[in-house]
């Protein structure tokens, strides 16, 4: 076991008193501590999201209404695509503690084969996230005015289509004050109505002017009303979620670092693997703290 | 002065191959944990409100406590805290718990009175 509370360890290694009160590596205690302190930003970033969420008075959005989209694919699958990048990470956490097991028998070809797989679960996870951020951003449809100064939330579900009426489920929604598209019935608000087919088809030959995709924190011209709600939902989306990806990021190049040096045998020389251990630490904090932006993000 | 950044604890951590195959084991099945208690999330967040519309606090309160046994897998097996001695265990979880236990407190108590001002003032 990595921790080895219950071995005898000889006298060089003990401090003055006798026998050390922690039995642990200077690098791996020191990575420890980097570790609370980072755990201490991302609670802090995630209460204070706790805190504008619980004390907005506007409508907020939905997770598995904000989330549902999955690349190439038109349906609507509620948060199949973040549990899909949850659940990836999550695996390549597993081969992390896989790659330390071998480590620990000094078994190199292990090593390899599961901090490879864990490098490529991450970057994986990067793409996907990339992904998901290109969607968030180009939303769901967009805005459209009529020549009665009406005005219409244009809903596509579909992040790539710049001319609405092309596509089958084109629906639009009666762009009313306090009315978001993503929240389908509002909690304790008025469901709101939808104009499908070909009533939507003439509106939309009839617009004045239609603004693609509304999600941004920003305000675009004639928007009073972001797709998303409240501005600060997106900007803690893309800070937390940015914040996590650069952690992410930065870890997958730490292990490809770390898988070179087990290439070149520079561990095996040393006689130990712990360098694996450390940016394992790393590595399953980065997924730790996704399991907590998971939940408070997009489950409740 | 003697460097004691050096000392070689690692050496200790290596193991058998018998003790391997056992850890091994108990990694998939922490994996097979984590890997259920992420799709009841998924499913009770997907699914779960549209058979019962009031009950959305108590789902609320199983992904609190769902997180929390995630986090305790992670940090206790994968992070192989549970195999460290009492002391560093504690001089880990202790100050991070007394910061954010506090922080949360404080955060859900004003938001409380934040949202109450916004509703009756604004």
């Amino acid at each position: 076991m990595s921790g080895d509370a219950s071995k005898a360890l000889s006298n060089d290694v003990l401090w003055g008193g006798g026998r050390s009160p922690f039995s642990i590596s200077y690098g791996k205690m020191m990575m420890w501590f980097f570790l609370v302190s980072d755990a201490l930003t991302f609670s802090g970033l995630l209460t204070a999201y706790g805190f504008v969420r619980h004390s907005t008075t506007e409508a907020w959005p939905i997770g598995e209404e904000a989330f549902r989209a999955l690349p190439f694919l038109h349906d609507p699958y509620p948060l199949i695509y973040v549990a899909l990048m949850t659940a990836i990470l999550i695996f390549s956490s597993v081969t992390m503690v896989l790659a330390v097991e071998a480590g620990h028998r000094m078994d190199k070809a292990g090593v390899v084969k599961w901090l490879f797989l864990t490098v490529l679960g991450g970057a994986f996870f990067v793409g996907s996230q990339a992904w998901e951020w290109s969607h968030f951003n180009h939303g769901g449809g967009g805005y459209m005015t009529t020549d009665t100064g009406a005005k219409y939330w244009v809903h596509t579900d579909e992040h790539d289509t710049h001319d609405p009426s092309s596509k089958e489920s084109f629906a639009l929604v009666p762009a009313m004050p306090g009315h978001y598209l993503i929240a389908d019935t509002l909690p304790g608000g008025t469901p709101m109505e939808h104009v499908h087919g070909a009533e939507a088809q003439k509106l939309w030959q009839e617009k004045v002017a239609y603004v693609h995709g509304a999600p941004f924190p920003w305000s675009a011209e004639g928007m009073d009303y972001n797709e998303y709600g409240p501005t600060q939902y997106a900007n803690f989306f893309y800070f937390i979620t940015g914040f996590h990806g650069f952690h992410v990021f930065s870890g997958v190049i730490i292990n490809l670092i770390v898988l070179i040096m087990v290439l070149r045998g520079v561990f095996h020389r040393r006689g130990h693997y712990e360098m694996v251990e450390k940016a394992g630490l790393y590595w399953h904090f980065v997924d730790l703290v996704w399991v907590f932006v998971f939940t408070f993000f997009y489950l409740l | 002065m003697e460097r004691d950044d050096i000392i070689e604890y690692s050496l200790d951590a290596h193991h058998s191959e018998e003790e391997g195959r056992r850890m091994r084991r108990k990694i998939w099945l922490v994996t097979l944990l984590l890997a259920v208690v992420t799709t009841v999330e998924v499913a009770l967040g997907a699914y779960w409100k549209e058979w019962m519309p009031h009950s959305w606090h108590m789902v609320k309160w199983t992904f609190v406590v769902l997180t929390l046994v995630k986090a305790t897998y992670i940090v206790m097996s994968f992070m192989h805290l549970g195999d460290e001695r009492r002391n560093i265990r504690a001089i880990i979880l202790l100050p991070y718990a007394l910061f954010i236990l506090y922080l949360v407190f404080i955060a859900i108590w004003e938001s409380n009175y934040v949202h109450w001002v916004w509703v009756n003032f604004l």
